[in-house]
């Protein structure tokens, strides 16, 4: 291990962010910008086929209500986790999808990370693909970020590390082979070279969780979102990817 | 659901040395690994693809276990004539992909 840490470092400053793409090789950012390259392009046009189809009870399609996706879903990607009335909390975009499914076309709520919730997640995501990260914070939302803040500075695990150790404190050095990025959700739903395939943002997560050794928090835990929603307000202003490449 | 993207240039110049580009969705399982249960996951891969140009073979690869998940190719060919330029993969458990692309040569 190379951590060195200070008492408590600061945040990145704003004009020193960087993607996570600024630390690939140059053949990992070849293959995410082709998009005859990009094996998520492949969710996409998948997405783009379950996003006509019509489903549930209700027999609708997303595109029945949404219409056209290219214009109706610029932007939406960039706008999640976002603050949910009628739950009182933030959603992400895949629980978006789920309420959609559920409450909408009656259909019965898609698996996370299954093919199906992943392609959706993927193709909404790329409508937004250059577009900046708007998170917006009001009292509603406020105690969520606060809590997603807690929980990226609250050490745990077997190895006792919290997020901002690596992510704010440490990053660019190496662990082991790898640089250590900054931890920005640029471009979820991202296809990892790792995973040999398409993983949402809430699986990157669990995946760092169990590598500090920690007992990784369940699927769509409000942890986790409260967690997504500080990291894509702490990316805030950074532009959108999906779907990226990483390594 | 398994689906396809394949870059053909639409137009291009007679004679001219043209880019090629195929990606397939397949997990491309490899047949060593095992389940948590210990039982042997059995292979699952494309073991063959070929591009044929107006029904002349162009490009044809083997594909082993070792290549990852949804194989990438990219190839070069002479523009030859205006036709159709289409790709079949095969493999294991009756896997049958086929995409075609037009092209208009000038």
């Amino acid at each position: 291990m190379v951590v060195a840490v200070s008492a408590f470092a600061d945040e990145i400053p704003l004009a020193e962010r960087r993607s996570g793409y600024e630390f690939m090789s140059r053949e990992t950012r070849a293959m995410q910008d082709d998009d005859t390259a990009n094996p998520g392009l492949l969710w996409v046009l998948e997405g783009g086929g379950l996003w006509a189809r019509k489903i549930g009870a209700a027999g609708r399609a997303c595109a029945d209500c949404h219409g056209d996706a290219r214009t109706s879903m610029k932007g939406v990607a960039a706008r999640y986790p976002a603050f949910d009335a009628t739950r009182g909390r933030p959603v992400n975009l895949e629980q978006r999808i789920n309420v959609c499914r559920t409450e909408r076309q009656q259909a019965p709520a898609l698996a996370w990370e299954s093919r199906e919730l992943l392609a959706l997640t993927a193709y909404v995501a790329r409508q937004s693909r250059g577009q900046s990260i708007d998170i917006a914070i009001d009292e509603r939302s406020r105690p969520f970020l606060d809590a997603g803040r807690a929980t990226w500075n609250r050490r745990v695990g077997q190895i006792n590390l919290a997020c901002r150790q690596c992510h704010d404190d440490n990053w660019g050095r190496q662990l082991a082979g790898n640089v250590i990025p900054q931890a920005h959700p640029t471009g979820y739903p991202v296809y990892r070279l790792e995973w040999q395939g398409l993983g949402s943002l809430e699986r990157r997560l669990r995946n760092c969780l169990t590598g500090i050794r920690a007992e990784p928090y369940d699927y769509g835990a409000p942890e986790l979102v409260d967690l997504e929603l500080f990291l894509m307000w702490r990316a805030r202003g950074m532009l959108m990817e999906s779907p990226a490449v990483r390594p | 659901m398994a689906n396809a993207l394949v870059n053909v240039p639409p137009r291009a110049r007679r004679g001219e040395i043209i880019e090629i580009k195929t990606l397939v969705s397949h997990a491309m399982e490899t047949g060593y690994r095992r389940s948590q249960l210990g039982a042997p996951i059995p292979r699952d891969i494309i073991r063959r693809f070929v591009c044929t140009y107006n029904g002349t073979e162009v490009f044809r690869a083997d594909l082993y276990p070792a290549i990852a998940a949804n194989p990438f190719f990219a190839f070069s060919t002479v523009a030859a004539e205006s036709g159709t330029i289409e790709f079949h993969w095969t493999g294991d458990n009756g896997f049958s992909m086929t995409e075609s692309a037009a092209i208009v040569v000038e």
